[in-house]
């Protein structure tokens, strides 16, 4: 479906279906593959170490991507992101699950568009919130 | 060993505030689309938008279009300094020498597509540092912009790097 929510549906608290992932060096292998991402600290247990986190860890920009995901499943395929900001605050470890969050803070129309702001968010199986963050996205109108 | 005082070199000095070199991809194409789709969304099917033409056609955006994190500089030739970033097995990592990616914060312009040919240009915007639980840590912010072969916003991106 090419819309799948409309401005005057959204509801300020509300929140969009999650998209979750178990991940580890089958999804970030692939990442490092399509995005050129060869870093040692997150192919190898021992760099990871290194740094301080304790073994090999995930990309920030696949969480990134993850919150792209659900805002998009969540839009459909016609509507628009039009901002989003996160910080890496937690490294994704292997074999996390992680979950995307993403609850309605505002709305607002402005110069003929409909805006819709959420915060948004990748926490982990221990429910740590490790990437909070903003989005907007612009939505069409029933009128 | 004598404590590090400041992580801010004198070349970031000199490019505070500059835009660097422009950078220009090669053309978008569709394999690179798909690619890029399957493993942001790997353990599932992506989108139909990001693979097939002919659904992506009767859209609004008339065919496919780049998820909006895509990267069309990977990949490019010549290569650049193949110095590896961050911690590296089997050696001890100087001060400074970590690095990670501390978030960012876009704001998009139209769509890539197959057939598009963008160009980046980046300046190192400011820093600042604090001493937190790896120690003296410097935090860059960096701004870059991406247009397409017709002079339209892609997106501009404020980067957060992190060193310590």
């Amino acid at each position: 479906m090419a819309y799948n929510v409309y401005f005057e549906d959204v509801e300020l608290g509300q929140e969009i279906p999650v998209f979750t992932r178990e991940t580890d060096f089958m999804n970030w292998n692939r990442y490092a593959a399509v995005n050129e991402e060869f870093v040692y600290i997150h192919m190898d247990d021992e760099a990871g170490k290194a740094a301080g986190q304790g073994a090999a860890f995930g990309m920030g920009n696949l969480r990134w991507a993850y919150i792209l995901n659900a805002l998009r499943a969540w839009i459909g395929d016609e509507a628009e992101v039009r901002e989003l900001s996160m910080q890496f605050r937690a490294v994704n470890h292997k074999h996390d699950t992680l979950r995307t969050t993403a609850i309605v803070t505002d709305k607002k129309q402005e110069n003929g568009e409909n805006f819709v702001v959420l915060d948004v968010n990748i926490l982990n199986q221990k429910d740590e919130k490790t990437a909070p963050g903003r989005a907007v996205v612009v939505l069409p109108s029933r009128g | 060993m004598p404590e590090t005082e400041t992580l801010v070199t004198p070349d970031m000095e000199e490019r505070k505030g500059v835009w660097g070199d422009e950078r220009v991809s090669y053309p978008v194409s569709e394999s690179d689309i798909r690619k890029w789709a399957i493993a942001v969304y790997w353990g599932e099917t992506p989108p139909r938008l990001y693979w097939d033409e002919e659904y992506a056609k009767g859209t609004r955006w008339g065919g496919i279009i780049a998820p909006q994190d895509f990267n069309p500089f990977a990949w490019a030739v010549p290569m650049g300094a193949v110095k590896p970033s961050g911690a590296v097995p089997g050696q001890q990592t100087r001060k400074g020498g970590n690095v990670m990616n501390g978030g960012q914060a876009d704001t998009y312009g139209v769509p890539m597509r197959p057939g598009d040919v963008i160009t980046a240009r980046t300046r190192l915007a400011s820093w600042e540092e604090r001493t937190g639980r790896n120690g003296l840590t410097l935090f860059t912010y960096t701004e870059t912009e991406w247009r397409n072969q017709n002079g339209e916003l892609v997106k501009t991106r404020i980067s957060t790097g992190i060193r310590y």
